[in-house]
């Protein structure tokens, strides 16, 4: 019975959570950008004493506070979903993956919803330096909340730490300290949260520019922009070099992924950098799945093999690579994995056979298998191929990583040229002069929001079919629920956060219309 | 040298003051369950809802804490119950989603929905949220539908996917005395709160006419509870059997669990007691104490001395134990010293609540310009 996948079931579950997890990342990002740029003006507030950063703290306080909560309620569904939908994998891997979650919740949730209301209501019933600590920690709390949960979903990415329990029948942590620092995990949190404070300071400065262009509010505007404008380069300079370290990451520990980021189907020395390209479909195929080509493309040459490898002659891996296999580079084909994957499939089964029957001769002798370096190395390594229906299977959607990852870094260049020119005509004095500008720092600001979400689409999209990599794919570890449970549940999430979106952008118009109190 | 049986009795403990301490702050969803009949006009309204407005983020902290902690430290649970009895989990969770927006968007001009929709928002997650999570608890007594197959993955009995439980007049019993204990709380920490002569005396009133269903579902719950077969873990061999009054059995056998209990009990009497008759507004420390101490003792029952904290009526061999639902020896261990933090938590959270309630709240505060939900 758990071994019918429904397939629908599959695809509902991986909706829901999609539908979860975008939405998520409308707010939360704002959350954490904004809570650093509210403690920055502030601090500015308690050194000079000057009432206009109070109240100019207390305006974007407000709009902090409206978009504060609704990514809370976001959230709580997402850490619950794993368990409702993907039930399978809580266990399989719960004893490494529920350890962030926990710290999540007594480290930095805590520290946030604590000071939070300190910093709402305690304007007049706590002392300037308390609120200002307050705030601080808020900003703190928010950041230390993306790192946890960052933590957790690099380790779905690229699993470190741990070994298997044939006894359990799960992955048991043996090294936190590989879990915490896991590369994947330390790009991505730097990669996440300037890319937040970088979404937040496009946020503040294209409200702004829309106060200069109505003509009003115009000291605050500036002075918002002034602080926008450094955090936002400073952010998008490390999103910039984040973005570059991740990919590089990426292409060593998850290069079926980046190769379909570049899609690169054959894999070469001396690669060239794709800035721009338009996919094609084309007769060719692998397996049943056609391969896209070029329909156009400007091509930076050898620049990706010198960014991943170092240098021109680096080879970068392509799919054919993982399809076919390439022995030069040790690289077992897909089809040798999944046939291995299988016979560690039948070896666990085979031990837990001999527990019911409580064999305790072939127990020893099979725990003793699982203990044999070659057998881990050369078959254990591939459990979650056994999964896997057809070679071509493993790879993931190639237009959907390429579009995503492309347009994610044009937009990254962007907002540095956005940043720089508003810090150049604030400094020269010319800002409100500059309409055009000022139009394109207010219609930029749903940008960020997009690359956010293009970045998180690539991170997930591209490691389709796992849902940890290698490990254990997505229709293994979903729920044995009704799909008709999960379609109600997706319909019922879709429209109450479309209604809270909704609701959220009209309050925050009025407020915004309304501007900060006198 | 610490065991990992060490581990799953401490995590077990920690789990068990979390889910107490969630149970106490629910104060804020039994105060928003009445707050269509305890506020005599708007201004009386937005104060109740102020005073319980700047504690929904400890509440919904608690309850995140509580989940992660649970599958850090039972992940078996954590896959069985909220992946097998969907539709309780879910109905939570959306009660709650819908009471974090509900705070912040009610008063706001241009909020789409208008404010009584947000507060019927605050309403349903008051009413829903403790009865449902009354009722999902309540199943670590009376069992749920699930198996387990050789790989510990859950196959849940029924269609109802947990509603099922609706059906078990002892999951009603403790599902409606958490929700009147969570009103009882939310009463004394209106009490305590608010500058409100009015608001007080019709509180006053209402604690008595909820501290009677309250003792009503509970006594039924408890009694039921001592009276009834449990479910018994072989130390050795982990077999689930059945056996007349274990919960009995276990109070008796722990003696600090009964004492805790006891306190526990009396503790909220005694909160009740003192505000009713002596016209007290520290009752909701005594009771809030109390809350804890009772929920915690309800827990050690649950999942201590040979028990299992989540039966299955469907596969007595796939119920649930501290010993076979835990993660790893090493795990638990790192856990362990993150835990070491807790205290710290406490303190400052104490300050900073203490910071914020020094002053009651007002009629004059909420018609001037500061920021009020």
């Amino acid at each position: 019975m758990i071994d019918n996948i429904d397939l629908s079931l599959v695809d509902w579950s991986r909706a829901q959570f999609a539908l979860t997890a975008v939405y998520h990342w409308l707010f939360v990002p704002l959350t954490l950008g904004l809570s650093f740029i509210l403690a920055i003006m502030e601090t500015i507030y308690v050194k000079t004493g000057k009432e206009e950063w109070r109240r100019i703290t207390r305006f974007w306080m407000t709009l902090f506070g409206i978009n504060f909560a609704i990514g809370i309620a976001t959230g709580i569904i997402l850490e619950f979903e794993f368990g409702t939908n993907w039930s399978n994998y809580s266990w399989f891997v719960g004893d490494i993956f529920g350890a962030p979650l926990a710290v999540e919740g007594i480290l930095a949730f805590f520290l946030e919803s604590t000071f939070v209301a300190v910093m709402f209501f305690g304007w007049n019933k706590v002392n300037k330096k308390f609120h200002l600590v307050s705030t601080w920690l808020v900003a703190i709390g928010a950041s230390l909340s993306a790192l946890w949960i960052l933590v957790a979903n690099a380790w779905m990415q690229h699993p470190v730490g741990m070994i298997f329990n044939p006894e359990t029948a799960r992955n048991e942590m043996v090294n936190f300290w590989a879990v915490l620092f896991n590369q994947i995990a330390v790009d991505k949190f730097l990669h996440t949260i300037s890319s937040g404070f970088l979404l937040a300071s496009m946020f503040v400065l294209g409200i702004s520019a829309w106060y200069l262009i109505r003509k009003r509010e115009e000291q605050m505007a500036k002075k918002s922009i002034l602080i926008a404008g450094v955090f936002g380069l400073l952010s998008s300079l490390m999103v910039a070099y984040t973005g570059d370290e991740s990919a590089r990451t990426v292409s060593k520990v998850q290069p079926v992924k980046f190769a379909s980021m570049e899609a690169l189907y054959e894999g070469k020395n001396n690669a060239g950098l794709i800035a721009f390209g338009v996919l094609k479909n084309t007769d060719i195929k692998i397996g049943n799945q056609n391969v896209k080509k070029f329909a156009l493309k400007i091509q930076i040459p050898g620049l990706l093999s010198v960014l991943t490898g170092g240098d021109r002659d680096s080879y970068v891996q392509g799919l054919s690579d993982h399809i076919s296999g390439n022995e030069k580079l040790e690289i077992v084909p897909t089809g040798e994995k999944m046939l291995r994957g299988k016979y560690a499939m039948t070896v666990l089964e085979s031990y837990k056979k001999a527990r019911v029957i409580n064999d305790t001769a072939l127990i020893a002798s099979i725990k003793k298998v699982f203990k044999d370096n070659e057998f881990q190395n050369g078959y254990f390594k591939y459990f979650g191929y056994a999964s896997i229906d057809k070679p071509e299977d493993v790879i993931p959607n190639v237009t959907v990583s390429f579009y995503s990852f492309h347009l994610m870094v044009v937009l990254g260049f962007l907002f540095i040229l956005i940043f720089s020119v508003a810090l150049y005509l604030l400094f020269k004095g010319t800002i409100s002069d500059n309409k055009w500008f000022l139009w394109i720092a207010l219609l930029s600001i749903p940008l960020p929001y997009i690359a956010g979400e293009l970045g998180w689409l690539l991170t997930e999209i591209g490691r389709q079919p796992w849902i940890i990599q290698d490990m254990m794919t997505v229709s293994k570890a979903v729920s044995q629920i009704s799909t008709g449970s999960v379609i109600t549940t997706f319909i019922l999430f879709a429209v109450l956060f479309t209604t809270l979106l909704i609701s959220e952008v009209s309050i925050m118009v009025k407020q915004i219309k309304t501007g900060p109190k006198h | 040298m610490i065991s990992l049986s060490f581990l799953q009795h401490y995590w077990w403990i920690i789990v068990s003051i979390l889910a107490s301490l969630l149970v106490f702050l629910m104060f804020v969803q039994g105060g928003q369950s009445m707050i269509y009949s305890l506020p005599q006009n708007d201004t009386q309204k937005t104060m109740i809802v102020n005073t319980l407005g700047r504690k929904w983020e400890f509440t919904f902290t608690t309850l995140v804490t509580f989940g992660g902690a649970f599958f850090a430290s039972f992940p078996l649970f954590y896959a069985t119950s909220f992946g097998g009895a969907y539709w309780v989990w879910i109905a939570i969770l959306f009660s709650f989603t819908i009471q974090a927006i509900a705070y912040e968007f009610r008063s706001k001009p241009d909020n789409v929905l208008g404010q009584k929709t947000f507060d019927l928002f605050l309403f349903l997650n008051g009413s829903l949220g403790p009865f449902l999570i009354g009722v999902a608890v309540a199943t670590f007594f009376t069992g749920a539908m699930f198996t387990l197959n050789q790989m510990n993955q859950v196959h849940w009995a029924t269609h109802w996917y947990g509603l099922e439980a609706l059906l078990n007049v002892r999951n009603l019993a403790l599902g409606f005395a958490v929700l009147f204990l969570s009103r009882i709380n939310g009463l004394l920490y209106i009490i305590n709160t608010l500058d409100n002569e009015a608001i007080i005396r019709r509180s006053g009133k209402a604690l008595i006419s909820n501290s009677v269903p309250f003792l009503i579902f509970f006594l039924f719950f408890v009694i039921s509870l001592l009276i009834s077969k449990g479910f018994s873990s072989d130390p050795l061999t982990g077999t689930i059997t059945i056996e007349k009054f274990k919960y009995l059995h276990n109070l008796i056998q722990m003696p600090m669990v009964l004492i805790l209990f006891l306190a526990g009990v009396v503790g909220v009497l005694f909160g009740i007691g003192i505000t009713a008759f002596r016209r007290s507004f520290s009752g909701i420390w005594f009771s809030g104490v109390g809350t804890v101490l009772a929920v915690l003792s309800l827990f050690l029952i649950a999942g201590f001395n040979g028990t299992s904290f989540y039966p299955s009526l469907f596969d007595l061999k796939s119920s649930l134990t501290i010993r076979n639902a835990s993660s790893s020896l090493f795990t638990l261990k790192t856990m362990m010293y993150v835990s070491f933090i807790i205290p710290i938590v406490i303190a400052y959270i104490w300050y900073a609540w203490k910071s914020i309630n020094n002053n009651k709240i007002t009629e004059a505060e909420m018609n001037s310009e500061e920021l009020k939900y």
